[in-house]
C-alpha cells in the first residue's frame, strides 16, 4: 500500500494505491483519522488501488462516518475497477460520495 | 486436481503471499479473471477471520488448499486454533453502514457455498468454500 496526502486549496487529497489489506489498513485508518481531525473536505484518489479488502473498506467507512458527524465532505474519486467491485459488493457505491476524477471532486459544489 | 496445498503463517504480512499463491493456483485450475478475483477475495477475507478471530493475533498456521474437479472449485482452509463457535459467524446487514462485518458478507457473495465440516483429529477449524467455475469471463 502506498498513501500520501497533499493540500489543494481547502481540500485534503489522499492518494491511495497498491494492495490495501489487513497488513496495511491499520496505517490507513490512523492516517485518515489524522486527516479527518483537520476538519477539511477530503477526497481520496483511488485510481492506483490494485486490491482492497474489508479491512481497507472499513477504514474508509470510518472516515465517512466521521465526516458525516462533522457535516463535512468525504469523497472517493477515480475509483479503480478492483476497488469499485468490492465497494459494489458491499453496496457502498450507493453510500459514499463518488467522483469520476479528483478534479471533478474538487470543483465547487 | 490439486493446485495448491501449502502452509502459511497466520500473519497479516503474509496475506499478500497467500493471495498471490491463490491467484496462481486458481489460474492453473482454469478460472477466468473475475473468478480469480472472487476466489482471492474470499480466501483473503477468510484468512483475516482466522488471524483475528481464531488465533486472536497469536502465532499459528493456516493450510490453504485449492482443488477443482470439473467446474467445481473447492477451497479448504485449516487452522490449529481453538474451535470457533460457528453460530457467531454471520455477516452484518448491508443497510447498517459501519466499518466491521463485511468480510463474511464478501465470502458469501463471491462463493457458491461455505461450510464448516467437522475438522479431522488434531485440527482446530476447517472451512470449505466452493465455487462453480468456467463461466463467462
Amino acid at each position: 500500500m502506498n498513501v500520501a496526502t497533499r493540500d489543494h486549496g481547502d481540500w485534503v487529497v489522499v492518494t491511495l494505491g497498491g494492495e490495501v489489506d489487513l497488513q496495511h489498513s491499520p496505517r490507513l485508518r490512523k492516517l485518515l483519522g489524522e486527516v479527518m481531525a483537520r476538519r477539511r473536505p477530503v477526497v481520496v484518489d483511488m485510481a492506483g488501488i490494485a486490491y482492497i479488502d474489508s479491512s481497507g473498506i472499513a477504514a474508509l467507512v470510518e472516515a465517512y462516518q466521521t465526516a458525516r458527524r462533522q457535516a463535512g465532505r468525504f469523497t472517493l474519486a477515480a475509483i479503480s475497477a478492483p476497488a469499485m467491485r468490492v465497494l459494489r459488493l458491499a453496496r457502498l457505491d450507493q453510500v459514499f460520495a463518488i467522483a469520476d476524477s479528483v478534479e471533478a471532486a474538487l470543483e465547487p459544489a | 486436481m490439486i493446485a495448491l496445498d501449502r502452509i502459511f503463517p497466520a500473519r497479516p504480512e503474509r496475506l499478500c503471499d497467500i493471495r498471490h499463491a491463490v491467484a496462481a493456483a486458481a489460474a492453473a485450475l482454469g478460472c477466468a479473471e473475475n473468478e480469480i478475483s472472487d476466489v482471492v477475495l474470499a480466501v483473503d477475507e477468510a484468512c483475516q477471520n482466522i488471524i483475528r478471530h481464531a488465533y486472536h493475533g497469536a502465532e499459528g498456521d493456516i493450510v490453504v488448499r485449492l482443488s477443482a474437479e470439473g467446474d467445481r472449485l473447492e477451497v479448504e482452509l485449516i487452522d490449529f486454533a481453538p474451535r470457533v463457535d460457528i453460530a457467531l459467524i454471520h455477516p452484518r446487514p448491508l443497510d447498517e453502514v459501519r466499518p466491521g462485518g463485511l468480510g463474511t458478507h464478501f465470502i458469501g457473495a463471491v462463493m457458491d457455498s461455505v461450510d464448516f465440516p467437522s475438522p479431522p483429529e488434531g485440527v482446530g477449524n476447517l472451512l470449505r468454500m466452493v465455487k462453480r467455475i468456467g463461466g463467462e469471463p
